[in-house]
C-alpha cells in the first residue's frame, strides 16, 4: 500500500505538482508513521495544492473541510435531516404506526447527513482529508479535531459509535492567523512551504499555463522573485504569478523587456493593495525589469 | 474542552516496541541511537518541544527497511521534530552543527556575547514566561462566575509580596535584572488575563431574541414535531479589537522595553490585535511579535524600537497610520491605545488633525502616558495639549497597577 519516497516524488510530478525537494519525504513519512501533516506558509504558496496532489498520488478521493470562525460539529461532522424526519413522522402517524417504531426509523442512517469529517472516516478506500485553514476555526473545534484525529471514531448519540472503516490521510493547512495549540502541533508532522525559487516557479508556470514560452516563463519567475523582494504589504503568491503569466501570454508578449508599459499595467495581477500599487511605480517597475534582463 | 488539549492520547504505531525491536536486531546501530538521543537533547536545549514519542519515531525511520537515502534524512527529521515556523528556520543550522560540526564556534560566540542592548530581552526569556502564562487562560475560564472578584486579575499572581511591590513601583526604578524579568513576565500575564476576562464578559452578555427555526425543529422532533421547546438565536458579539501604537523615542526609552513586552503579550493573547511602533516613523510590528519565541520577538522589536533615538513625530506617524493601516486594522469595535509621553517635535496642528481623523474611525482612543504617574504632572507638552480633546481615556502607565486598572474600562467598550 505505502509507496517509496521516490515513487511519491515521481507521482507528484505526474500529477502536475511541482514539488519542492523535501515535500516528498514529508508525504512518505506521513504514511510511514501514520500521522497527519501540518502545512504552514504564506498565503498563496500552494498549501492546498499539496492536498490535491496527494490525493492524485494515491488515487484517492479528496475530502475538503474549509474552516472558518464559528465552524461547529453540524457543519463539519454530521447533521440530521430535520425536514425529512418531520415528514416521516407525519406520514407514519397518519398510518397509525406506534411511537417507538417511528423513532427507530427517523434516527436511522437514511436521515443522517454526512459532513466532511464523517465522510472521511466512512469510505472503504482511505481518502485524503484536507482540513484547510485550521487556524480560522475556534479553539474548541481544534480540540474536537484532535480527538477525532487520534481515535478516528465518532459517536452520534442517537445512533451509536461510528468507527473508521479506513484511516484517512490527513493534511492540515494554516495561515498563521492564530497560534495553533501545542497539542495539535505535536500530533502532526510539520512542513513549511516557502515561496518557490526561480527555477521551481518557472516550472510551475510551464505546467500550469499551457503554451507559454520557456524563456518567458523564466523571465516572469525572475520578475516575480524581484517583486517579492520589494517591501510589500501583500507579497504575491504563486496563484498571482500564474494569473500574471496567463495575462502576459494572453497579450502575446514574448519578451518582458520589449513591453515595459504593458508590464507595468498588468502588474495589478501581482499587487493587490493600493499601498503596494503606489509603491511599485513605473520607475520601480522599470528598475525591476532591468534586473530580470 | 480546551482544557483537555494536553492530555489527549496520542496513539501511534507503538514506538516502544519498535525501539525494543531495533535494539535486539540492530545492535550495530547502538551508536546511531545514542547520537540520535544526543541530537534530540540538543534540539530540546534549543527550545524544541520533543517527547520520547518523536525520538522513537525518528529511530523507527532511521532503522526501517524502507530506509531513506541519507540526503532525505534531514527533511524527514525536520518534518518530525519541528512544530512551528521558527523551529523550521533554526532546524537546518542545528542539524548541520550537530551532525557535521558546522558553524559550532560561531554559534557559541553568538550566544555567549553579552551585548548590552539585547541583555534585558535575553534575561527576560530565561524567566520562562510563556509556559506558565499559556496555561493560565484555561484555568481561569473554567472557574465559575461567582469566583469572579474585582481583584481576580491580580490575585492570580499568587503570593509573593515582592510581586505586589513590583506592581506599584514606577518602571523607571526597576533596575535589578531579576526584577526586570519579573516585571516583564507580569506584563505578559496581565495582557492574557485581560483577554480571558473580556471573553468571559462576552459570554454573559450573549442573549439574543430571535428564534432559530432550524434548531427549534430539531429539538422538538422528540415531541413529534410539536414545538414545545424553543431555541433562540444569539447574536454573536465580536471580540474587542485592540490596536496599540507605542512611542519608542528617546524620551520614552526608560519604559520602552517594558511596553514591548506588554505588546507581545497583547498580540499573543488577543486574537485580533495589531501593534505599531513609532519614533520618527511608524513600523507595523505585529508580524515580528507573532513569533512565539519570546526572545526573538522581543529582540527584533527592541532593535526596531532603538532604531532612532532622535525626536518623536507623533503627527507624522499617525498620518502614516491613518493613510495606510487604519482601513485594514480598524473596525467599529476597535480601541486604539497610544502609549506616549506626548513630546512631539512635529506641528501640534498636524497631530490634532490626525487625531481627529483617527477619532472618527475607531470606537475609543486610549492614551497612556507614563508621565501622569509622576508627581505634579500636568499635560503641558504642546503635542499632548493638541491631542487631548480627542482622547476618551487619558490614563497613567507608569507601573503595572495602572495597567491593570485599565481592564475594567476595556471590558465596557
Amino acid at each position: 500500500m505505502s509507496l517509496k519516497r521516490e515513487e511519491i516524488a515521481d507521482k507528484l510530478a505526474t500529477a502536475g505538482y511541482v514539488a519542492d525537494h523535501d515535500i516528498a519525504t514529508a508525504l512518505w513519512l506521513m504514511d510511514f508513521l501514520k500521522r497527519p501533516l501540518l502545512l504552514e506558509g504564506e498565503a498563496g504558496v500552494g498549501k492546498t495544492e499539496v492536498g490535491k496532489a496527494l490525493a492524485a498520488v494515491h488515487g484517492a478521493e479528496l475530502i475538503r473541510l474549509q474552516c472558518y470562525e464559528g465552524l461547529g460539529q453540524n457543519a463539519a461532522l454530521y447533521e440530521w435531516n430535520y425536514q425529512r424526519q418531520l415528514l416521516a413522522i407525519k406520514a407514519r402517524e397518519s398510518i397509525g404506526e406506534n411511537a417507538d417504531a417511528i423513532e427507530e426509523h427517523i434516527f436511522s442512517e437514511k436521515y443522517l447527513l454526512e459532513r466532511p469529517l464523517l465522510a472521511a472516516i466512512r469510505r472503504d478506500k482511505p481518502p485524503v482529508l484536507l482540513i484547510d485553514e485550521v487556524d480560522r476555526a475556534d479553539e474548541e473545534f481544534e480540540a474536537f479535531l484532535l480527538e477525532l484525529l487520534s481515535d478516528f471514531q465518532v459517536s452520534v448519540p442517537e445512533l451509536g459509535t461510528i468507527k473508521a472503516t479506513a484511516i484517512p490521510r490527513v493534511v492540515l493547512t494554516s495561515n498563521g492567523t492564530r497560534e495553533l495549540s501545542d497539542a495539535l502541533r505535536r500530533r502532526c508532522l510539520y512542513h513549511y512551504i516557502g515561496f518557490p525559487d526561480v527555477d521551481r516557479e518557472a516550472k510551475i508556470i510551464l505546467t500550469r499555463v499551457p503554451g507559454i514560452d520557456a524563456v518567458l516563463a523564466v523571465q516572469i519567475a525572475r520578475m516575480v522573485a524581484a517583486v517579492r523582494k520589494e517591501d510589500l504589504r501583500k507579497v504575491p503568491g504563486v496563484a498571482e504569478t500564474l494569473d500574471w503569466a496567463a495575462t502576459v501570454a494572453g497579450l502575446e508578449i514574448h519578451d518582458l523587456r520589449q513591453e515595459p508599459e504593458a508590464i507595468y499595467e498588468t502588474m495589478i495581477c501581482l499587487l493587490k493593495t493600493q499601498e503596494d500599487q503606489a509603491r511599485v511605480t513605473r520607475e520601480v517597475s522599470a528598475r525591476l525589469l532591468g534586473k530580470v534582463a | 474542552m480546551t482544557g483537555n488539549l494536553q492530555e489527549v492520547p496520542r496513539p501511534r504505531a507503538d514506538p516502544d516496541s519498535r525501539l525494543r525491536k531495533s535494539e535486539r536486531s540492530e545492535s550495530l546501530r547502538a551508536p546511531a541511537r545514542r547520537r540520535l538521543a544526543g541530537f534530540a537533547r540538543t534540539l530540546r536545549d534549543n527550545g524544541f518541544r520533543i517527547g520520547l514519542a518523536e525520538t522513537g519515531d525518528a529511530l523507527a525511520v532511521l532503522t526501517s527497511p524502507a530506509a531513506l537515502r541519507p540526503a532525505s534524512l534531514k527533511p524527514a527529521l525536520r518534518a518530525l521534530f519541528c512544530a512551528t515556523h521558527s523551529d523550521w528556520e533554526r532546524f537546518d543550522e542545528i542539524f548541520d552543527a550537530f551532525w557535521f560540526g558546522r558553524n559550532m564556534r560561531q554559534r557559541q560566540i553568538l550566544s555567549g556575547t553579552p551585548s548590552a542592548p539585547h541583555a534585558p530581552a535575553r534575561r527576560l526569556a530565561e524567566a520562562q514566561v510563556p509556559q506558565e502564562a499559556l496555561g493560565l487562560p484555561d484555568q481561569v475560564e473554567r472557574r465559575s462566575d461567582s469566583a469572579e472578584t474585582p481583584a481576580d486579575g491580580r490575585g492570580r499572581r499568587e503570593g509573593a509580596s515582592r510581586t505586589e511591590l513590583l506592581t506599584a513601583t514606577d518602571l523607571r526604578h526597576i533596575v535589578d535584572p531579576d526584577d526586570v524579568a519579573a516585571t516583564h513576565a507580569l506584563a505578559a500575564r496581565l495582557a492574557r488575563i485581560m483577554r480571558v476576562r473580556l471573553v468571559r464578559r462576552e459570554q454573559i452578555r450573549k442573549r439574543g431574541r430571535r428564534l432559530d427555526l432550524r434548531r427549534t425543529i430539531h429539538r422538538n422532533i422528540s415531541h413529534g414535531g410539536t414545538l414545545l421547546d424553543l431555541a433562540w438565536r444569539r447574536r454573536k458579539i465580536k471580540p474587542l479589537r485592540l490596536v496599540v501604537l507605542l512611542d519608542a523615542s528617546g524620551s520614552m526609552s526608560l519604559y520602552t522595553a517594558f511596553f514591548v513586552r506588554f505588546l507581545h503579550g497583547v498580540v499573543d493573547a488577543f486574537r485580533e490585535a495589531e501593534a505599531f511602533v513609532f519614533h520618527t516613523r511608524l513600523a507595523h510590528v505585529s508580524p515580528s511579535l507573532r513569533d512565539r519565541d519570546v526572545t526573538r520577538a522581543v529582540e527584533k522589536l527592541s532593535l526596531m524600537a532603538q532604531g532612532i533615538g532622535g525626536g518623536t513625530r507623533i503627527g507624522d506617524s499617525l498620518a502614516t497610520f491613518n493613510r495606510w493601516h487604519a482601513r485594514r486594522v480598524i473596525n467599529s469595535r476597535t480601541a486604539v491605545m497610544i502609549v506616549s509621553d506626548g513630546y512631539d517635535t512635529g506641528q501640534p496642528s498636524q497631530l490634532a488633525e490626525e487625531m481627529r481623523r483617527l477619532r472618527r474611525r475607531c470606537k475609543k482612543i486610549i492614551w497612556l502616558n507614563p508621565l501622569i504617574g509622576w508627581r505634579d504632572y500636568s499635560p503641558q507638552a504642546r503635542g499632548m495639549q493638541a491631542a487631548l480633546p480627542y482622547i476618551d481615556l487619558f490614563a497613567p502607565a507608569h507601573n503595572l497597577a495602572s495597567l491593570a486598572a485599565l481592564e475594567p474600562y476595556l471590558v465596557r467598550i
